[in-house]
């Protein structure tokens, strides 16, 4: 009975999941796609932990769903003109026409290649015979490993490697991001109710981003996890129109966000220094070790998905502020540079040029 | 005996998410939707919690559930407050 009513349920999520994945593509209008895109992410979440994989699950609903929901939502703001697809615009140019069926066969081609090789390579791991050799050498060797929760050792501990360059992905894509230029525009001030929301909303985002990342030791967490909630305090004190957004300005922005790769180098050659290899931590060190690391790590990937919301450089940085000072100080001469009531971007950061 | 009560507690809250889902779809205008969605669901979830507090016996997981329910609330409550606004702010063309 209990087997049963387990299996119609996942017959169920399977089926939402592949619906929501197939309306959220063949939507017209791009930001109804990206809310069932978010719906999607929400009950793959389930799916995850449907396998036992509540690590997964919560990087997926952090991540998936509500971090990248957020920031296509913002880049459907940022594109004045909807992307129109080609059903929905008379049609009007043969050639595009073809190019554009021919592109969208060729995708679907290569999507149904991929799946293909994805469902052999299954199956032919799963002629492999039994398969727990890497469970069981990964639960032999938890002991050792500083921490119990065994997502956490192989992540910062067996693979530390691995992780490390993540870590120096994230690095790359966030200076990308800043090779952008200046962020997007601003949004508008939160009103009573918003703003009544932030206020408890942040603080308990930050503390929930403290625990993902302590509970990460011992069971479901750790700092990716963390990083993306703390970074969801970054993207709600935007959208309530704040100019901090929780990022520091300047050379400490730059610092914050080296700080996960950095501070795994700095622990890898310490310890090479120290006759060990590089990043084997000596087991009475490794919990201390992978907490230092993942602290880091978390303040890092936090400080990137928030960069990544704001869409270029925060005004608050240095060099905006300064570019900001000349546009201001040509605009509007010496006098009190704040005309009220004018929300235009470059009057935003004024009030930061005290604090400069 | 416990058992019953969190099924009974689970069941009820299923039906108000069921009401709430019903209203979403076929309720008229985006305000009557918002109002049937906002408080049936949270009703609705409420009884979820309760249910599942009542089932997991241990006083932690129980404030765990408060916490979620609590913050489900307050978002619920303000992004229902800021859609709403937003749509009669485009209906009165402000």
């Amino acid at each position: 009975m209990n087997s049963t009513t387990l299996l119609a349920f996942d017959a169920l999520l399977l089926i939402s999941t592949v619906s929501l994945a197939w309306a959220s593509l063949a939507s017209s209008d791009e930001r109804r796609g990206v809310i069932l895109f978010m719906a999607f992410g929400l009950l793959l979440a389930m799916a995850w932990s449907r396998l036992q994989a509540p690590d997964v699950a919560l990087a997926e609903a952090a991540i998936g769903a509500g971090l990248s929901g957020a920031l296509l939502l913002s880049a459907v703001r940022r594109e004045p003109v909807g992307l129109s697809r080609t059903g929905a615009e008379p049609v009007q140019n043969h050639e595009k026409t073809d190019y554009r069926m021919t592109l969208r066969w060729t995708v679907t081609l290569l999507c149904a290649a991929f799946t293909a090789t994805l469902g052999w390579a299954y199956l032919s791991a799963l002629s492999f015979g039994p398969h727990d050799g890497l469970p069981r050498a990964i639960a032999a060797n938890l002991e050792a490993s500083g921490v119990s929760n065994p997502v956490t050792a192989v992540l910062l501990n067996f693979r530390a490697w691995d992780t490390l360059l993540e870590l120096a992905v994230l690095l790359t894509a966030a200076l990308g991001i800043l090779a952008l230029g200046k962020e997007s525009p601003a949004y508008q001030p939160a009103g009573v109710v918003f703003e009544g929301l932030i206020r408890w909303l942040v603080p308990l985002l930050i503390l929930t981003a403290g625990y993902l990342l302590w509970v990460g030791a011992h069971a479901p967490g750790g700092a990716f996890q963390a990083g993306a909630t703390l970074a969801a305090a970054g993207v709600v004190l935007r959208l309530a129109g704040r100019h901090r957004i929780g990022l520091p300005a300047g050379i400490r922005l730059r610092v914050l966000m080296a700080a996960g790769v950095g501070v795994f180098l700095l622990v890898g050659l310490v310890l090479m220094l120290a006759g060990r290899s590089f990043l084997g931590y000596p087991p009475a060190l490794a919990s201390l070790l992978i907490l230092v690391i993942e602290t880091a790590a978390m303040l890092a990937i936090a400080a990137t998905l928030v960069l990544a919301f704001a869409g270029g450089r925060p005004q608050t940085d240095v060099l905006a502020n300064t570019a900001v000072k000349l546009e201001a100080s040509t605009a509007s001469g010496p006098g009190p540079a704040r005309p009220a009531g004018s929300g235009g971007t470059s009057n935003d950061c004024i009030p930061e040029k005290k604090a400069c | 005996m416990i058992d019953v009560l969190s099924s009974v507690l689970l069941v009820s809250g299923l039906f108000f998410f069921l009401a709430g889902s019903i209203g979403l779809l076929r309720l008229p205008d985006l305000h009557s939707r918002l109002h049937a969605l906002t408080k049936a669901d949270n009703l609705g979830l409420g009884l979820l919690i309760a249910g599942l507090a009542v089932s997991s016996r241990e006083p932690l997981m129980m404030l765990k559930l408060l916490l979620v329910w609590l913050a489900v609330l307050a978002a619920s409550a303000a992004s229902a407050h800021l859609i709403a606004r937003h749509a009669r702010r485009q209906e009165t063309g402000h």
